[in-house]
């Protein structure tokens, strides 16, 4: 049988006869445990990839060596990747980098990207690591990001993730699904980005707890859009995200027609206004007229979320060759080595140092507050990537904003939130009039920043998080 | 008897252990002395071994991090009871050996520095208000649990539990 033309449909038969309908992530681990298994059932299934990152590499190694294991069970299937404080900033995690490198090397792991070659999990998709319709678990939560192309990525903890590489297998119990589908289409200004954080506004930080979140309307995207949402369904507590009828996907790659969801969400693209996260909920989502003169101090672009080329791309269609506000800094960070050539080789990367901005060796960069530019206390951050938990990206006194690359460059040029349509609509004098109007209207943050400013407090009345009580099984 | 450490709703790992705190970035002895240096400072001075954590919805979302669960296995923490648990916590948690308890009711029974006492097994958890029954974990995760976690049960079984499957 071959797909149909155009991205998904549901197939009709299944290809089991006598079994009832299943989502992806049925199929894909029915198929995997050798088992006619449904949402529920607990599976033991083989992995054919297990990534590895610095930041609990030491971990996985203790692990190993409590198991009484010396070697990986197959060192051609493991991953492993310096990326979350990288290249190191301290003595101590140069340290435990070193030992990074000695664990690779003799365990005879080919697979090894060490600092500046970028995030694991876009090395992991875009060099084709992740084969679509197999497990794949990660030391990273948001290793659900494989589902870009089709595969089941879970992370789990450094012992779990010690005892898949030991055993080259993992335990789960299937999830349910939500299915979310997208109707219409993006409007200009519009990105993937608002479009997934629509979606984690109507589900809540938990409402795809335990489950499996998949995606329709989504597999003709490029392969990073893919990436932007997979890799966003960690925010709404899944267990895993698939997006559904990718050109990776094999033919048997499918949910059935009449599968069984948790729960069914539809988002209409062509009503969707740009999104603001507001701190410190990653579900505390309002429209951008909301958040409109919110000023900002620091404008992080990048991450797995959002540190490609379109990504960048974006923020420098906005500049135009202009430069960042003087009292605004804007760290971009390239997601990858593949990402940062690309964005070099086409200019992108000159325009965007040109305006000003701080350009990172490819990885995790701030996201996370350990390397490159961390938050001062009550700073203000707009950032691309993915999650604006207290304290996430270096002071617990920073608060962190998250939007779209259109959004985080109008930050950068007017050192406020603003809606990016018009700056791309306007014209080269109009633009120039607009930033100066915005920039003259920013509250003063002084040269020592206070709260005064930021309205989160405000804001996150406005957001009231659509909480979606959804009933699970306790246990993974 | 042992101390409540109450917290509410989404309660993150980022919390429990900031990321600037992680055992790579600060050592493997002085991490744990981080615990919710945030959210809640002194927790890991004054925190006693059998204290037990007492949450809402959604323990333990965000970062798969694992060395916070570590952190509170290491400072002694006896159990953990919410409303609900993220799935990778919990999963940390069974693998280390942390009894991880669901119950609706006892985030509102029980108050900060409430004197309570976990029963794990029998799954009660005996508060000033009177015992709160707490919902039963998977045969599958206790198997795991009650071997002392995922370590020491495959050393003992050479594999993954058979029950539930």
């Amino acid at each position: 049988m071959t797909r149909p033309p155009g991205g998904f449909a549901p197939r009709e038969p299944p290809t089991l006869a006598g079994t009832s309908p299943k989502t992806l992530a049925e199929r894909i681990l029915s198929r995997q445990s050798g088992r006619d298994v449904r949402a529920g059932d607990l599976v033991i299934v083989p992995v054919s990839r297990v990534m590895v990152h610095d930041s609990v590499a030491d971990a996985v190694m203790a692990g190993m060596r409590d198991l009484g294991r010396d070697r990986v069970w197959d060192p051609s299937k493991v991953g492993v990747f310096i990326d979350h404080a990288a290249p190191a900033p301290t003595p101590v995690v140069a340290d435990s980098h070193r030992a990074v490198r000695e664990w690779v090397r003799t365990q005879g792991i080919a697979t090894f990207y060490d600092a500046g070659e970028g995030v694991c999990h876009q090395i992991m998709v875009e060099e084709g690591y992740c084969e679509p319709g197999t497990v794949i678990v990660g030391t990273d939560s948001h290793s659900n990001t494989y589902g870009a192309v089709g595969a089941f990525g879970a992370g789990m903890g450094g012992t779990d993730i010690a005892v898949a590489v030991a055993l080259g297998r993992t335990w789960l119990r299937v999830p349910e699904s939500l299915k979310v589908t997208f109707a219409g289409r993006l409007r200009e200004g519009i990105t993937w980005k608002d479009a997934i954080m629509r979606v984690v506004r109507e589900i809540g930080t938990d409402g795809a707890r335990y489950a499996c979140v998949e995606f329709h309307g989504a597999g003709a995207l490029p392969q990073g859009d893919r990436i932007t949402l997979a890799g966003m369904t960690t925010e709404m507590g899944a267990k895993a995200g698939l997006v559904v009828g990718t050109p990776e996907a094999p033919d048997w790659l499918f949910p059935d027609a009449g599968a069984s969801y948790a729960r069914e969400v539809t988002i209409d693209l062509q009503t969707l206004e740009p999104q603001i996260a507001v701190p410190p909920r990653v579900d505390q989502v309002v429209d951008v007229s909301a958040a409109v003169g919110q000023p900002v101090d620091i404008v992080f672009l990048g991450s797995c979320t959002n540190g490609r080329l379109v990504d960048m791309r974006q923020a420098a269609s906005v500049l135009r060759g202009r430069r960042i506000d003087p009292r605004v800094r804007l760290e971009v960070v390239p997601a990858s080595r593949r990402q940062l050539e690309l964005a070099m080789a086409d200019g992108t990367l000159a325009a965007l140092s040109a305006a000003g901005a701080v350009i990172g060796s490819s990885g995790c960069g701030p996201c996370l507050g350990r390397t490159g530019g961390v938050l001062a206390g009550e700073e203000i951050c707009l950032s691309t990537a993915n999650r604006n938990y207290r304290g996430r990206m270096g002071s617990p006194d920073a608060s962190i904003y998250l939007a779209s690359p259109y959004v985080a460059a109008v930050a950068a040029l007017t050192g406020v939130i603003d809606d990016p349509r018009a700056y791309l609509e306007a014209s080269d004098a109009e633009l120039d009039a607009l930033v100066e109007r915005r920039r003259a209207e920013r509250p003063d943050r002084g040269a020592a920043s206070s709260r005064s400013g930021d309205r989160s407090a405000e804001l996150a009345l406005a957001a009231a998080p659509l909480r979606f009580a959804y009933q699970a099984e306790v246990d993974d | 008897m042992s101390r409540a450490w109450v917290f509410g709703d989404d309660l993150d790992t980022d919390q429990m252990v900031p990321g600037r705190y992680a055992p790579f970035m600060v050592g493997q002895d002085r991490f744990h002395t981080y615990a919710f240096c945030d959210a809640r400072p002194g927790f890991a001075k004054e925190v006693r071994p059998g204290d037990i954590l007492v949450g809402g919805e959604n323990l333990g979302c965000g970062s798969s991090r694992e060395y916070a669960v570590l952190a509170l296995k290491r400072l002694g923490v006896g159990g953990i009871v919410a409303k609900s648990f993220a799935r990778i916590f919990f999963r940390n948690c069974i693998n280390l050996g942390i009894p991880v308890l669901e119950s609706a009711d006892a985030v509102d029974l029980v108050k900060d520095g409430d004197e309570v006492s976990l029963d794990a097994t029998a799954g009660v958890l005996g508060a000033p208000g009177g015992d709160i029954r707490l919902r039963p974990l998977p045969p599958f995760a206790k198997e795991i649990l009650d071997a002392g976690g995922v370590i020491a049960f495959l050393r003992e079984h050479g594999d993954f539990p058979r029950v539930g499957l």
